[in-house]
């Protein structure tokens, strides 16, 4: 079977969601949503024996073949772990939200929909092997999560944060896109293998940093980097269930994802492993040290998802170095960084899940208002001390395991010698360990502050009691793992990670087995994971303790200081700045816009000119200056004049006719007879109209035009008419083929059986013309008539409100 | 009080004709020297503009009782159809056909089916210019 089909799986199932919704009342439609995970979840799982031992499979969907486009599914360590982390955790979420969301009150066809398009975009980011369908995925996982953080759309916070979201994503993924085009341009393909297999050739290439920086932006706004963070906390307004899956165990991995997948690519270069080790600990430390100030459970969690994916991002920088260096530590980095993206999907989908039960079941999420929970919901309890203190990083849990992990590749950084980070190299283990000293100290403020306490029941909106068992079943599950995992970390290791490190740094690593890490607890007391963990949890607790005294110092911090602001700034800047710019040249007059058309024009041409050196007058070109020529020139420039400087409307009317008689004229003295006739009678016909129309017309009047515009006008008006004086010379004076018109003489009489050539040329030899000015001719008759018969507006004013 | 333009009225009645018949000349002799549909049609156009200046607008209704909406229309088919023809004769479209002929009472004859074209510019303009001017000066 070609199981590149099984991506979209979910979105074909989502198709006949809606029908379930509405004709199957009975039965929450998140059961039969249930299935799609479950099997995907079965399916990937049979892969794991064949990626255990190095291999990969791949089955490829033709799109656009001759633009190299193509779906494809490539399983190899790394989109497995990925795959099965979607469909494992979706299958959760989804048991999940079957108890969450009332059937009775949310509209939870569109949920599902929306919850299965974005499964579909996630396996296919995750299982694309060619950039433009990751990319194609990339952006659909943008928009399902947009339409997910706005599903109570009646709320304006909901839909503040899902703009924000969709902004901020979008941006990165048009980024992104750049990166890609970039790195096609360069490889000569899409796919990311063969991109891979040509890494070193594309280094030298000029635009391997730029490509580098691009798609780093698009990893970096999905994944919730600093300064792009700011979305995610927003992003929780969206519904529970969606927070714990998209925004803490799939979708803000996918950045991860990326980084991983390109660190083949771009890990040989200083500035990706300086930019992603360096922003993944700042956005560490900034999460962790926000995340005591939040009140709100949901934002805790925001921050403290902000803080570990930077966690993760840094040790994925860190494993680049093992580019360079053969110190065993450094491939450690990857291992950790992927052991450490499982457990945190592990605990953090089951805190989420905690957060929305305690939000279910008191009414509130915040955290000064809750306290004393233990006693009531105890299985909760349970569940968030668990996830909370392997956040924390305490044994006997998984996230001790890759805490320590971290922190000793963090430790070894400071001995890696290139790129200066010799000299730099020791702030990474002091930030990290402070920033872990925070994350401790969260960890036990959502939990403890949420759950022991006072008693302050009487404060919130619902009766506090323990949630049923089918909403506390997924976070069990999850908390579970939690532990499994502390206890069997070589065997996850073995099936799923190790492949997944291989396919990160496919040039090191021959098999999965030859990645030569065995995760122990207990690594002796010479250890410095061990030292840190220790400072990590004595000085985490002090300060866990003394938070009441120093809290209050977040408030130093001004509002308008704060990189929300700066965002919000942004948008009501541009939006006001656009409406100001565009309000300063788009005035509404006809004048103005004619202004820029004739000064565009004039500058243009004459530069044109200039440039091109095309100005040239050839005196010999010119026929001989006659009398009656120059009079009638001179007659033609009175009544122009009179034209322009005419007080009444009349005036100018009557000299407009002059300028007609005399312009007749001057086709009698240069022998065109049948275009003075016309003109002639033209003239006549059109004056009449013009005096015929004369009553009804307003007095000529000024539209508030000072001096200066009149200067401007005139300087317009000089530049137009010297530029087409200019050209009308120059191409006058080089005629670079000769005329048709000897053809026309010689053919008139036989041909066409005619003596007249101009009327011969209009009705015979270029009759075609013709044909449409009369069709113009009668159009402008035809709209005269029903301009003036069919006034319905002077009749009764229209009014589109009635 | 009413204006007495007798003067101008018996006049009109006869240079009226007199502008008729040259712009009937004029469309007529277009092939072979100055004029054609175009200035022909606007000639006519002018007569009866002085038609309109020496009476009113009801008056000449009744005595050129056309509408000029479908003298443009029949114009428009005129000089369309006599372009399209060509097409039945297995020639590209607008090829004209011309011979000498001769005629009863002219004698030998030079006909041209670009008259045909022509008299369509020429009911056209007539057409649309007077449709123009009625709707303007007819306005209140």
């Amino acid at each position: 079977m070609e199981f590149v089909l099984l991506i979209f799986l979910p979105v074909i199932f989502a198709l006949f969601v809606p029908l379930a919704y509405k004709r199957i009342k009975g039965i929450h439609t998140g059961w039969f949503v249930l299935l799609v995970p479950l099997v995907l979840f079965g399916y990937y799982a049979g892969f794991l024996p064949l990626v255990m031992d190095g291999g990969h499979a791949i089955s490829e969907l033709q799109w656009i073949p001759s633009l190299g486009i193509v779906f494809t599914s490539y399983i190899d360590g790394l989109s497995l772990l990925f795959t099965l982390l979607i469909t494992g955790i979706g299958s959760l979420v989804v048991l999940y939200s079957v108890f969450y969301m009332d059937s009775k009150k949310e509209n939870l066809g569109s949920f599902y929909v929306y919850l299965l398009i974005f499964m579909t975009a996630m396996l296919g980011v995750v299982q694309s092997d060619n950039t433009m369908t990751l990319y194609l995925f990339w952006e659909l996982t943008s928009i399902s999560s947009f339409l997910l953080i706005g599903f109570w759309y009646t709320k304006d916070k909901s839909r503040f944060g899902a703009l924000k979201s969709m902004m901020i994503t979008v941006f990165g993924g048009l980024m992104m896109l750049g990166g890609f085009i970039l790195l096609n341009i360069m490889g000569g393909t899409f796919s990311i293998r063969e991109l891979i297999a040509q890494a070193p050739e594309l280094a030298n290439q000029p635009y391997f940093m730029l490509a580098l920086v691009l798609i780093l932006l698009g990893a970096f706004t999905k994944s919730a980097q600093f300064p792009f963070y700011i979305w995610l906390p927003d992003a929780m307004e969206a519904p529970t269930p969606v927070s714990a899956y998209l925004h803490s165990a799939t979708m803000v991995k996918a950045g991860i994802y990326l980084v991983a997948r390109f660190t083949p690519i771009f890990g040989s270069s200083s500035v990706w492993i300086w930019l992603v080790t360096g922003i993944g600990l700042l956005t560490l430390f900034w999460g962790s040290f926000f995340a005591v100030k939040q009140t709100d459970l949901k934002a805790i969690l925001a921050f403290s998802t902000v803080s570990q994916l930077g966690l993760i991002m840094s040790l994925l920088g860190a494993g680049a170095i093992s580019y360079h260096t053969t110190a065993a530590i450094f491939s450690f980095a990857t291992y950790a960084a992927i052991f450490h993206l499982i457990n945190h999907a592990t605990f953090k989908g089951g805190l989420f899940m905690i957060a929305g039960i305690i939000d279910h079941e008191t009414g509130t999420r915040d955290i000064r208002k809750l306290g004393g929970l233990m006693s009531i919901m105890p299985i909760s309890f349970t569940v968030a001390l668990i996830g909370s203190l392997s956040m924390a990083g305490l044994p006997p849990f998984n996230g001790f395991l890759s805490k320590e992990m971290f922190l000793e590749s963090m430790a070894a950084l400071q001995h890696f010698e290139l790129y200066n980070f010799d000299t730099w190299g020791i702030l990474f283990p002091i930030v990290a360990w402070i920033a872990s000293v925070f994350t401790f100290t969260y960890s036990l403020y959502f939990v403890l502050k949420t759950f022991i306490g006072q008693k302050k029941f009487e404060q919130l909106p619902k009766q506090p009691h323990e949630a049923p068992i089918g909403m506390l079943a997924a976070p069990m599950i999850l908390a579970s793992l939690v532990i499994i995992i502390f206890f069997i970390p070589n065997l996850v290791g073995k099936w799923i990670i190790k492949p997944a490190v291989m396919a990160v740094q496919p040039t090191l690593y021959a098999s999965p087995s030859a990645v030569d890490i065995h995760v122990k607890a207990w690594h002796g007391f010479g250890s410095v994971g061990l030292w840190l963990t220790v400072g990590v949890i004595v000085f985490g607790t002090l300060l866990y303790l003394t938070i009441p005294k120093w809290q209050p110092f977040y408030r130093i911090q001004p509002d308008r200081l704060s990189l929300n602001a700066g965002y919000d700034a942004l948008m009501r800047g541009s939006e006001r700045g656009m409406n100001r710019v565009s309000r300063l040249y788009m005035t509404g007059k006809i004048r103005t816009y004619l202004l820029y058309m004739f000064a565009f024009l004039s500058v243009s041409i004459i530069a044109v000119l200039f440039i091109k050196d095309a100005f040239i007058v050839d005196m010999n070109s010119f026929a001989a200056i006659t009398l009656y020529g120059v009079l009638n020139g001179l007659v033609l420039l009175l009544s122009v004049g009179f034209v322009v400087f005419a007080k009444s409307r009349l005036a100018a009317i009557i000299a407009l006719g002059g300028v007609g008689y005399s312009v007749a004229l001057f086709f009698v003295i240069f022998k065109a007879p049948d275009l003075a006739l016309t003109q002639l009678v033209i003239e006549t016909v059109s004056v009449a109209l013009f005096l015929l129309a004369f009553k009804h017309l307003p007095a000529l009047q000024t539209h508030g035009e000072t001096a200066s515009h009149k200067v401007v006008n005139l300087i317009v008006s000089l530049s137009v008419g010297v530029m087409v004086t200019l050209v009308a010379l120059s191409s006058h004076s080089q005629k670079l083929i000769p005329s048709i018109s000897q053809y026309y003489k010689d053919t008139v009489a036989t041909e066409a059986g005619g003596g007249n050539i101009v009327n011969v040329i209009l009705v015979d030899y270029r009759g075609f013309d013709t044909l449409f000015e009369i069709a113009v001719l009668a159009i402008a008759g035809i709209a005269v008539l029903g301009m003036i018969r069919l006034r319905v507006s002077r009749k009764e004013p229209t009014d589109e409100n009635k | 009080m009413k204006t007495n333009d007798v003067i101008l009225q018996t006049a009109t009645k006869v240079v009226f004709f007199i502008i008729f018949l040259f712009s009937v000349h004029i469309f007529f002799v277009g092939h072979y020297a100055p004029g054609g549909g175009f200035v022909g049609g606007l000639l006519t156009t002018g007569a009866i503009v002085l038609l309109l200046l020496a009476f009113d607008l009801k008056t000449i209704q009744q005595i050129l009782p056309f509408n000029f909406t479908i003298v443009t229309a029949i114009g428009l088919v005129l000089a369309l159809s006599t372009a399209g023809a060509s097409i039945f004769f297995n020639v590209p479209f607008f090829t004209h056909a011309y011979d000498d002929f001769n005629l009863p009472l002219f004698g030998k004859t030079s006909l041209h089916t670009a008259m045909f074209f022509d008299s369509g510019v020429y009911l056209v303009v007539v057409g649309s210019a007077i449709t123009i001017i009625q709707s303007i000066g007819g306005d209140d």
